[in-house]
């Protein structure tokens, strides 16, 4: 049996820019941040005041009472995007297909807001009694299990938590299992919700947040903005996308993933660069045929300029005429789900040939001298494009995709 | 001399990177102390709840040197009216 091929047939994505893919892409290639002052938490007690949360989102549109109770909302988000995606997808989980499907999601908190709560009302308000939800909805593991048990699907289900990188991870796990013959298709993708006290004061302390806004690979960028969110992503075998004349966005062409064994958090060009080639190599795709690539760019002064080493080092010469957008500076930096959205707006903007940009750009920055896309987007159709997260940790995680013609 | 206050911040990050006090001087650079970005930010974390005082952000990412950071927090201090504060936490 010669090497599967994999095919993304269904997306979905909830994020500081709509709760639908539509609103979404909308907003990205309008190049518009989603980007506010934080609502989730009283923002006199925090010294970053911005965020890109989702906003307007009313779990009782997606949940009945007991269901919503059962999940954080980073699960909820997990199984909002999935439900689109796989309606998205038009495809039917025949009791066959249910057991040759997997799931596999990321998260780099899980619960934590679920856990924020009720360890308040211990701690502070010495309520004795802990909520009996409160194991299941912190449970990193609660947006897959969710998306399991609505579906019917039996196959291989779980979650990777690698930081930043955890839904490059978990795309990667669900793109090699259907490669290699282990499962035919695949829920996969990541979700996040980290708009509590707590987090966010563990956030301030390491000094990375900016105060205004995201601007990645400009000069004057400040650091990140944390972001929330789910997207998902139906992988299959291209026979059974042809079979049943699916709509493909993309091929999963490639996978790479390495450690840089280096820092905990100051990130490192060389194990990115090793990242960056083995998902090329994996996908038996040369940097020439790299047209986009959407960056990890949290715009930290650190990963931003140590990105732009990585990508010249892995493409050479291609560095000179790939375009690079950070999408984080509109969807703002998700975490554990970030892999995932960027994922989705890659396979967006290759299936319809406009590249977002990076929006909030103002100024050049020498350090980090590629074609970023500043501001406006770009019609540009791409045979190829990588979307790449690296974590802290040391962990990078990059996915590679090749248009069907 | 050192003075109390540099006295109390040597103190401080020397307890915070887990070396002999007498390794700490009031010349001492960062990176002499094998100080990195992550021990720098845990540094102020202790250093905010010493003198109970809030060290912003680009503040913080100028200071190279013990004594940079001293006259910051001197500064900080003198602006809150003087008082050297006691530690909030322990």
């Amino acid at each position: 049996m010669g090497m599967r091929r994999v095919v993304i047939t269904g997306v979905g994505v909830i994020s500081a820019l709509g709760c639908k893919r539509q609103s979404f892409w909308e907003a990205l290639i309008a190049g518009r941040p989603g980007i506010h002052p934080i609502q989730g938490v009283d923002r006199s007690l925090i010294r970053f005041q911005y965020g890109a949360e989702v906003r307007n989102y009313d779990p009782l549109l997606h949940f009945d009472e007991r269901e919503a109770s059962l999940l954080d909302r980073f699960a909820q988000f997990g199984v909002v995007a999935a439900r689109e995606a796989i309606a998205d997808s038009g495809i039917e989980f025949t009791p066959e297909l249910k057991e040759r499907t997997a799931i596999v999601t990321g998260s780099c908190a899980g619960g934590q807001a679920t856990e924020d709560e009720g360890f308040v009302n211990l701690y502070k308000n010495s309520v004795p009694r802990v909520n009996p939800f409160t194991i299941p909805r912190i449970m990193a593991n609660g947006a897959a299990s969710r998306i399991s048990l609505e579906q019917g699907i039996t196959g291989p289900t779980y979650t990777v938590a690698t930081a930043c990188s955890s839904s490059n991870h978990a795309i990667g796990q669900a793109f090699w299992m259907i490669r290699n013959g282990l499962v035919d298709a695949a829920v996969t993708g990541g979700s996040e919700a980290i708009f509590s006290l707590g987090f966010l004061k563990a956030w301030e302390a390491m000094r990375v947040v900016s105060p205004d806004t995201c601007r990645p690979f400009s000069k004057d960028r400040r650091g990140l903005i944390l972001g929330e969110g789910g997207a998902m992503l139906i992988l299959e075998t291209l026979e059974l996308a042809r079979g049943r004349g699916a709509k493909i966005y993309a091929e999963v062409a490639g996978f790479g993933m390495s450690s840089d064994a280096y820092h905990i958090t100051q990130p490192s060009a060389e194990g990115a660069a090793r990242a960056i080639r083995l998902a090329m190599s994996d996908g038996g795709i040369s940097p020439e045929q790299i047209g986009y690539i959407n960056a990890h760019g949290t715009a930290t002064p650190a990963n931003d300029s140590t990105e732009t080493q990585a990508i010249r080092k892995s493409l050479g010469s291609q560095a000179e005429h790939v375009a690079v957008s950070s999408t984080k500076s509109m969807h703002g930096h998700a975490l554990g789900a970030a892999g995932a959205i960027e994922a989705v707006a890659t396979v967006l903007a290759m299936h319809c040939g406009v590249l977002p940009p990076t929006a909030n750009y103002t100024i050049p920055d020498p350090a980090c001298d590629l074609d970023i896309i500043p501001n406006i987007a770009r019609p540009c159709e791409v045979e190829c494009a990588l979307s790449n997260s690296f974590a802290f940790g040391g962990l990078n995680a990059v996915l590679a995709f090749r248009k069907l013609s | 001399m050192p003075d109390d206050l540099e006295r109390r911040v040597m103190s401080v990050i020397a307890a915070t990177q887990h070396i002999p006090a007498d390794t700490v001087t009031i010349d001492s650079t960062f990176e002499e102390l094998k100080i990195d970005s992550l021990d720098g930010i845990n540094i102020l974390f202790a250093v905010e709840n010493e003198f109970d005082i809030s060290i912003p952000d680009e503040s913080a990412q100028t200071i190279r040197t013990v004594r940079q950071m001293t006259e910051g927090i001197r500064k900080l201090i003198d602006e809150r009216g003087g008082e050297a504060g006691v530690p909030v936490s322990v």
